[in-house]
């Protein structure tokens, strides 16, 4: 690799200095140097970019791969991550990946999806009754927005109740980036344990669930692979849970700081699609996952990316760029927000994205709908935020009353 | 305007019908798209039908300008 001076405050990953904008420099790099180099935490070079039209163009394109064996392949974490005895989805390329995906998308195409509305309306129904019965103030990420995507996921696997709180807190553990990286393996080891021994029961004992069909489809076309399904099923939960609950509590802060779009979609919850994908643009809360090593030598934005160099697509400047959302810092409802980066883009595009938003109406409709008198029981401003290298932008609580 | 789908390299991400439920839908198996409409009326469907195209991740829907209705 060629040596580059790499200047010092070129340093990834840039930290948010206000939960409601991206970066300052992001702005600056986007404008002046859109592919550039940056250092990373454990002193690796890595090519950044921050355009969207740049970073649409290279997570669709199968010259860069997701494979993060290769060398060249940029992590955040002080050593490189130890390789997972598991396949997982995420790390695979076209074509092999691509038809592992499609062997999973029936649990998520837009008609599966709305059959599992009633579903998803009756565990945040119940979550809600509970939430208006119990003491005022109520921390609404703890009792809210953390439980309410778990128990979907909980009940989209199979995975049975009395297991739910151990497999959550591991689940921390695991996303955690302030775990040490041999709990990390600890609780990978302890989840994917787990949910083998289950996926076993299931063999024999199949349910109506994820796990249970997929084992039957599995076999039917003669290559079922116990591990591959662990994988699968850890991934989706990791994608289906946290990410979920970081979304929600900020989407329910900003219901709170806009009492004007909350009556809109109070009164008019068809606009209520349009107000999940602002906020899903405007947070862009898994920026940090974005990242490729190049297969080939492939010119970006004028600069030449060489084979076995790694990148970060900073997804967060991408869904700021001007270019593509006027006024991006804006937090505006009516914007056409839906072509937004925050579920990536190309064949690794969120599996789960009709499940997350039909999961995000569902909530703000319910909350808007059961709690109409919701306010903040601390003042806004004093509100606490993890950092995204704690796993994932959001908030710590979110105390509310009314 | 005629519209071509590429079901090969289709991954089953479901923005067409998201989108454009009238135009597109979405094999139950496999996931991947179905034309429902290879010719949508173009005032009606014409700026939902483009925006689908746009947002698709795999770059699988393709407009073919042509009279069309």
């Amino acid at each position: 690799m060629t040596e580059r001076a790499v200047p010092d405050d070129r340093t990834l990953p840039i930290p948010r200095t206000c939960p409601f904008s991206p970066p300052a420099q992001y702005a600056e790099l986007r404008e002046k140097e859109p592919v550039s180099r940056f250092r990373l935490p454990n002193k690796d070079e890595a090519w950044v970019l921050t355009r969207y039209a740049d970073i649409r163009a290279i997570l669709a394109d199968p010259r860069f791969s997701s494979d993060v064996r290769l060398p060249g392949y940029p992590f955040f974490t002080p050593e490189r991550p130890s390789e997972q005895p598991i396949q997982l989805l995420i790390h695979m390329d076209p074509p092999t990946h691509n038809e592992a995906r499609r062997r999973v998308i029936s649990e998520y195409t837009a008609k599966r999806t709305r059959d599992l509305r009633p579903r998803v309306q009756r565990i945040v129904d119940e979550r809600l009754d509970a939430i208006v019965r119990g003491p005022r103030p109520v921390d609404l990420v703890a009792e809210f927005a953390v439980p309410v995507p778990a128990l979907v996921m909980f009940e989209q696997l199979g995975i049975p109740r009395a297991d739910h709180q151990w497999f959550l807190s591991t689940n921390s553990l695991l996303i955690s980036g302030l775990t040490s990286e041999s709990e990390r393996d600890e609780a990978f080891g302890a989840l994917s344990g787990y949910l083998l021994d289950l996926i076993e029961k299931k063999e024999s004992d199949p349910g109506d669930d994820l796990l249970s069909r997929q084992i039957a489809k599995n076999k039917e076309s003669g290559d079922y692979d116990r591990s591959w399904l662990t994988g699968l099923a850890l991934l989706l939960f990791i994608g289906g849970s946290e990410n979920m609950a970081s979304m929600i509590s900020l989407g329910a802060m900003m219901l709170l700081r806009h009492p004007k779009e909350r009556a809109r979609i109070t009164a008019d919850p068809s606009l209520t699609p349009q107000l999940v994908e602002e906020m899903l643009r405007y947070f862009t809360i898994a920026e940090l996952t974005m990242t490729r090593v190049a297969t080939e030598d492939v010119e970006v934005g004028g600069k030449l990316i060489r084979a076995g160099e790694g990148l970060v697509a900073l997804t967060n400047a991408a869904n700021h760029d001007p270019e593509a959302f006027p006024e991006p810092d804006v937090f505006d409802i009516d914007r056409p927000a839906r072509s937004h980066l925050a579920f990536g883009f190309g064949p690794h595009q969120c599996l789960g994205q009709s499940l997350a938003r039909l999961e995000f109406q569902i909530v703000f409709d319910s909350l808007c709908a059961r709690i109409p008198e919701m306010e903040p029981a601390v003042p806004l401003e004093e509100l606490r935020y993890k950092s995204d290298d704690e796993g994932v932008f959001g908030l710590v609580e979110l105390p509310v009353t009314w | 305007m005629e519209l071509v789908v590429d079901r090969e390299r289709c991954i089953g991400a479901g923005m067409c019908v998201l989108t454009a439920p009238d135009v597109f839908d979405q094999d139950d198996e496999d996931g991947k798209v179905l034309l429902l409409d290879p010719v949508p009326p173009r005032r009606a469907a014409g700026t939902a039908v483009r925006q689908a195209a746009h947002l698709c991740p795999m770059g699988a829907i393709t407009l073919v300008p042509g009279d069309g209705p």
